[in-house]
Order: C-alpha cells, then sequence, then structure tokens
C-alpha cells in the first residue's frame, strides 16, 4: 500500500470535517468500547490471561527463529509449501509465481492486512489474475476502491447509505435499506464465485508451530470457503504469528474477539493443517504458506521488540482518543492507531511517518486495554527520541526544546523570566483574562482561549508571604 | 513530618493560587512543608519531546531538591507519574550507578499527588471549607492510569458537601497532552470539545480536576465556545475554600 502517512495532519484535519466519517466514528466506539468493557466483565482472572500472553508472546518472540523452523518442518509433513519472503517483492512475485504455475486465472481472498502492507492484489492483478475479496468489509471496499481504515472492521468509516449506493452500482440491483438484506445480496454475489475460484488466499491470525497449522478467526465464514473450496490455498502471514501450541491458542483466543469487538468467541475458528490426505473428501491439493518479513526481523533486539507481541484485535485504536477522532485512513497506511503510529514508522521508515509518534496524548487507554500488555506509549516516545536524536521533527520545535531547557537547568534565569512571561501574558489577557491569539502557539489559540496567568509567580509570592522562611530543607 | 512542596512549572507560572491551596491543605493538617525555591519542572514536556539526556538531567536535579523531605507532595498527577514511574522504570532503569537507581527508587515511594497524599497517608477527617454548588470531575489520564487517582479527589470533594454529578466519559482524555495541544492542535481541540459537551450535559456550575494542564485546556476551549459560566477548579482550590481567589 502507498505511504501517505507524510500526511497525517493535513488528512486528519479532512476527517475532522467528514461529517458522514464522524458519525461512524462515534456508532463505532460506542460498539467496540462497550462492547469490549462488558464482555471483558465477564471474565474475573482477565488480567492474568493478559499476563501470560504477554509472556507467552515474548518467549515466541525471543525464540522466533526455532519455532518458524518447528513450524516450517510440521508444515511440510503435512503436505504444504513454505515459503520464506523477505520483502513485500518477493512475496508477491512468489504468490504471482504460484498463480503462474497453475494457471490460476481466478482467486478468492479472506482478509489479509499484510496483503494490504505488500499490495499483493495490485501484483496479481498485474499478472491477469482477478482476485474477489469476501471478507464483507473488505468486498465493500474493493468496489469503492479504497483501503481498509481499521484492522478488523475494514469498512467501518463507511454509512449504510454508502455502502448501498455502491452495491446499485455495482450489482444492478434495486436499492436496498436493511442491513441485513444487503449482507445476504453480498452473499448471493460471492457464492458463485467462492465455487468457481482456483486459488484461495487467506492471512493468518497465528500459525502453530506444533501441528504446522494456519489459523484464520472470523466471523462470516468466507475463509472457510477460501481456504477448503479452491484446488489451491496460499497463506499469507507475518513471521511473528507463529505460536508454539494448540493450548496457546486456547489462551489467546480468549483475548482475541474480546479485546476486538466484545464477543466471547468469533462465529468461526479455521484451521487448515496441510493438503487433503488420501482418506479425507475434502481440502486443497496444494497448499502454499508464505511466511513475511517485510521489516519484523528488524524490531527483533530493538527498542521496538515487544511490538511484535501484536495479535491484531484494534482495541488500541478502538480506544484512542486520537483514532476516535479522525479514523484510520488519517493514518496513512495499513495499520491505523497506536500500533499503527509504532508499525508504520519502523516499517515504512520513521522520516515517512514523522507526525503519527507524535499523534498521541500519552493518555494510555491503549496499553490499559491491549491484550498482550504492549507499552504503546513507552514505543512512541521512543520513537520520538529517535526523531530528537536525529533531528527529524521541525526546527522550531527542536528550538523550542532547547530554550525551555536553556532555562529549566538554572533556577535564577527561569525564575526570572517566568516572573516575565507571568506578567506579560497577564497583560495579554487583560480584564477578561483571556488570551485569544498566542504567536507561536497558534495550534492551541486557533481553537481554543489561553486562560491568562495570575500575573506573579509562585515563587516571588511565596518568597514574598513566607520571608522568615528557609526555601531550602 | 517534613514534606516537600513541588508545585509543578505550570502552577508556579500560570496560577500560584493552586500552590497556596496545596500549602494550606498540608499546612492544616500539620505537615512542616518546606519550598525548595531552586525547583522548576520535572522534565515531563522533554521527556515526551523525546529529549532523554535533558530529562534526565532534570531528573537529577528533582532527586537533590528533595533529597532530606520525608515526603513530597505535587498538585498533579501528571509530574507525579513522570516522578514515581518513568524515572524509576525507564530514564534511570538500566543505570549503572545502583547508588542512584536506589535514591529515585526512594524519591517514588515518598513522592505523591496531593490526594493520594491527603486521603491515604494523612488520612485527614475534616477540611478547612465547605463548598456548596454541582461539581463534575474530570479524571486526568496520568493520574488515572498511571498511579490510580480515581476515588482519592471525590472522596475529598464529597466532604466539603458539595453535590458531585459524574459526567459521561470522564476517564476520556480532554486533549491535552502536552505539546500535542499545539503540534496538532485542530485534534487537540476536538478532544476538548468532546470534552465540554460531556461537561455541559452534567449541569455542573464547576468541572473540578487534578492537572492544570487540562484545565487550562478545557477552560480556554469552554471559554472560546462563548460559555463564560462554567467554573474551572483545581481540587485543592475547592479543598482549602480558595475558589474566590482563583480566576
Amino acid at each position: 500500500m502507498q505511504v501517505q502517512s507524510m500526511f497525517f495532519k493535513e488528512s486528519a484535519s479532512k476527517k475532522l470535517n467528514d461529517a458522514v466519517l464522524q458519525k461512524a466514528m462515534k456508532k463505532a466506539k460506542s460498539k467496540f468500547v462497550d462492547g469490549r468493557a462488558a464482555s471483558v466483565a465477564t471474565i474475573d482472572n482477565w488480567e492474568d490471561i493478559r499476563t501470560h500472553a504477554a509472556a507467552l508472546r515474548d518467549r515466541v518472540i525471543a525464540n522466533l527463529d526455532a519455532y518458524l523452523i518447528e513450524f516450517e518442518k510440521n508444515a511440510i509433513r503435512r503436505g504444504s509449501v513454505v515459503h520464506w519472503a523477505e520483502t513485500a517483492e518477493e512475496a508477491n512475485a512468489i504468490i504471482v509465481e504460484i498463480a503462474r504455475k497453475n494457471a490460476v486465472k481466478t482467486v478468492t481472498k479472506s482478509k489479509s492486512m499484510v496483503s494490504e502492507e505488500i499490495s499483493l492484489n495490485d501484483a496479481l492483478e498485474a499478472a491477469g489474475v482477478k482476485v474477489l475479496e469476501t471478507d464483507l468489509g473488505e468486498y465493500i471496499l474493493q468496489l469503492a476502491k479504497e483501503p481498509p481504515s481499521h484492522i478488523v472492521a475494514p469498512a467501518v468509516h463507511k454509512s449504510k447509505e454508502q455502502v448501498a449506493a455502491l452495491f446499485v452500482a455495482h450489482h444492478h440491483k434495486p436499492l436496498l435499506t436493511d442491513i441485513s438484506a444487503m449482507t445476504r445480496e453480498a452473499r448471493e454475489e460471492l457464492r458463485a464465485h467462492f465455487l468457481a475460484a482456483d486459488m484461495g488466499i487467506s492471512g493468518a491470525n497465528f500459525v502453530i508451530a506444533e501441528t504446522g497449522t494456519t489459523l484464520t478467526v472470523t466471523n462470516e465464514g468466507n475463509a472457510d470457503m477460501v481456504t477448503t473450496i479452491p484446488r489451491i490455498h496460499c497463506v499469507i502471514t507475518g513471521i511473528e504469528k507463529v505460536i508454539p501450541t494448540l493450548e496457546d491458542f486456547a489462551t489467546l483466543i480468549r483475548l482475541l474477539p474480546r479485546s476486538a469487538i466484545g464477543q466471547s468467541i468469533a462465529n468461526y475458528l479455521t484451521l487448515t493443517t496441510g493438503v487433503k490426505q488420501a482418506n479425507e473428501q475434502e481440502g486443497p491439493e496444494q497448499m502454499h504458506i508464505v511466511l513475511v518479513d517485510a521489516g519484523r526481523t528488524k524490531l527483533l533486539g530493538d527498542d521496538m521488540q515487544s511490538m511484535l507481541r501484536c495479535i491484531r484485535c484494534g482495541a488500541c485504536m478502538n480506544h484512542c482518543p486520537v483514532y476516535q477522532n479522525v479514523g484510520g485512513h488519517a493514518y496513512g497506511w495499513v495499520y491505523p492507531g497506536p500500533m499503527g503510529s509504532v508499525l508504520t514508522p519502523t516499517y515504512v521508515g520513521i522520516e515517512n511517518a514523522g507526525d503519527l509518534p507524535n499523534a498521541a496524548t500519552f493518555c494510555g487507554e491503549c496499553q490499559v486495554v491491549c491484550p498482550v500488555k504492549i507499552p504503546l506509549p513507552d514505543l512512541m516516545r521512543k520513537l520520538r527520541e529517535k526523531q530528537f536524536d536525529l533531528h527529524l521533527r521541525p526546527f522550531s520545535e527542536r528550538f523550542a526544546i532547547q530554550v525551555w531547557a536553556f532555562f529549566v537547568k538554572r533556577p535564577v534565569l527561569y525564575s526570572f523570566a517566568s516572573r516575565m512571561g507571568a506578567r506579560l501574558a497577564a497583560w495579554m489577557g487583560g480584564r477578561e483574562k483571556l488570551i485569544h491569539k498566542l504567536p507561536g502557539i497558534d495550534g492551541w489559540t486557533d481553537g481554543r482561549d489561553m486562560p491568562a496567568p495570575e500575573g506573579k509567580t509562585f515563587k516571588e509570592l511565596y518568597r514574598k508571604k513566607y520571608a522568615s522562611r528557609k526555601t531550602n530543607p | 513530618m517534613k514534606v516537600g512542596l513541588f508545585v509543578t512549572c505550570l502552577v508556579d507560572l500560570v496560577r500560584p493560587n493552586i500552590g497556596f491551596a496545596t500549602l494550606k491543605l498540608l499546612e492544616d493538617a500539620g505537615c512542616e512543608v518546606v519550598f525548595p525555591s531552586e525547583q522548576t519542572c520535572c522534565g515531563q514536556p522533554g521527556y515526551n519531546s523525546g529529549a532523554r539526556e535533558l530529562s534526565q538531567e532534570l531528573a537529577r536535579k528533582v532527586l537533590a531538591e528533595f533529597k532530606d523531605c520525608d515526603y513530597v507532595v505535587a498538585p498533579s498527577g501528571s509530574c507525579s507519574g513522570q516522578v514515581k514511574i518513568h524515572y524509576v522504570q525507564d530514564l534511570f532503569r538500566d543505570s549503572p550507578d545502583a547508588v542512584e537507581r536506589k535514591e529515585f527508587e526512594k524519591l517514588s515511594a515518598k513522592w505523591f499527588e496531593l490526594s493520594d497524599f491527603l486521603v491515604n497517608v494523612l488520612k485527614i477527617k475534616s477540611l478547612p471549607a465547605q463548598f456548596s454548588g454541582n461539581v463534575t470531575y474530570h479524571d486526568s489520564c496520568a493520574g488515572l492510569r498511571e498511579i490510580g487517582i480515581k476515588q482519592q479527589p471525590r472522596e475529598l470533594l464529597a466532604k466539603t458537601g458539595c453535590t458531585l454529578t459524574e459526567m459521561n466519559d470522564a476517564e476520556k482524555c480532554c486533549g491535552f497532552g502536552g505539546t500535542f495541544s499545539i503540534k496538532l492542535g485542530e485534534i487537540s481541540t476536538r478532544m476538548a470539545d468532546n470534552k465540554c459537551v460531556n461537561i455541559a450535559v452534567t449541569g455542573a456550575d464547576a468541572m473540578v480536576g487534578g492537572d492544570l494542564g487540562c484545565l487550562l485546556n478545557i477552560e480556554g476551549r469552554l471559554r472560546r465556545q462563548g460559555d463564560k459560566k462554567t467554573r474551572v477548579y483545581h481540587f485543592a482550590e475547592v479543598l482549602a475554600g480558595m475558589t474566590d481567589s482563583a480566576m
């Protein structure tokens, strides 16, 4: 996916004034936030599960090579072919080659964010392969020619009316107003494609080392159709998705749907282990598993390593006050919200996503709801440190910090400067005691007044009032 | 009991009244309060802007200033989080100087946010002032999520006799976020807007909170929208009966 993250500020500004988006975001917030809270409240040892899951993911990441090799061995044992892709280009080339070798003309696809990272659909279309997204949200966006704005609910930014209009334009049927009727129509449209596709492509929420299984969590059942009907099944996923055992999956699945949308369990857990065996009736003749790095190994041994714990539930964005107000597209790449503010600069270069680590108040909600306890604010701060050290923020910002630093380290000068500042700003506040415009902090005063200081600093008032007191302990 | 007062750079510059209210609450409760006059800032603005070494320097300065106090109290959850959590768990976590690390752990343990100190250390029974009126309380993020400030200010406010009407999303960030409020002012303003709506719904006469940054942000947005009526106070001002001298 093309990176637009350098335009975060401008894009966010547009989104703040997009009435349809704003309405959709409000609706989503109550669904995701209240839903999660209610479902988490029914688990009495939620915190223990989080702690366990974080440790489990850490253990995997610390031994990533070993678990991946174990996964590969067991996947091969069950007849799968395992491919390793270091870059996006390599991953695309591998899948295009699989399609070419097998004369694949049509592909049905269940949701995969990694495929968005590498723009897989574009690569396949360029090779003459027709790709159809079958996750309802992704299907809608494919019709609208838009990227997803959320990792779990890709079309969350769209209104019912917008979707209805898209269906009329593409299905050539009468306008519908009822959501379940619209869903039924999409299902009917997709059915024939499910049955006819030469190859199915799915992502994987996890891959399990001990069994060589790939695993997809959906609510629509489309992954079942994609993984079982076509003669070839191709899985594409990030290398960090490996977990040791099926039992570990049992732990993580307690967290994932609850964190994502407040569901105790998802409607479909699709586990696929290898090709159709001699004694089996169903399943693909070929199964390919493409394990993608595309920047992930760069995080190993780095400050950002804990980001690899992520299980892609979307809770951090659902709860983020910045995301809630600007939506996912503003972030300009595949991953929005706090996890995106860490992943995007890390994967596509911090110089291309300079505002993202700064698009946070460090309110800490993301960290509190993260099912695998990723310290997202700390990671964003680490990225800010990198920006500061590499002089990647605007000069004015750096200069302001240097000036501030000069004074706070020198108490006498600081007292003097703050006394002057307090007086000047109090004078600017006038009788109303409000400053309407303050050059240099227009970002504040464009939308808010600045309540004026009282006029004297605490230090000087204290000294006057308690002249006899010692001021140092 | 020697209690060091850390007023915070914002209170010192913008609203000394909060500092004096804090002083009164502590002295009325029998504390011997000292005010190290060299203090400037806990370093958080630099820390959150990525200036790590500078924030370490300021942390050492704070440590030296309050070395001889039994406790340190600050009328801010945000600065308290900086000292109690970030100094220890981040800035000096990997410090090779074990003695210094120990010193920062000690500082963290004796440092308290004001409401937490009044409720959990001093266990105060009565307050100098009564406050009649309908108030609503905004939970500032760092205080709430980093150091668990939630019930303490509410318990204290209840002792003044005021009515507390909880707003929707009281725990939602108001959009201040330090330099965020300037760097991404438009988003910050929208977040403040959402907060103002939730305040208005309560019909409260006053919005009370525990961090001056949030208070300035919320008040600034209220006033810009033409609300000259809703008062905005730090809880220390309410508890000390010093709301008249607040703006």
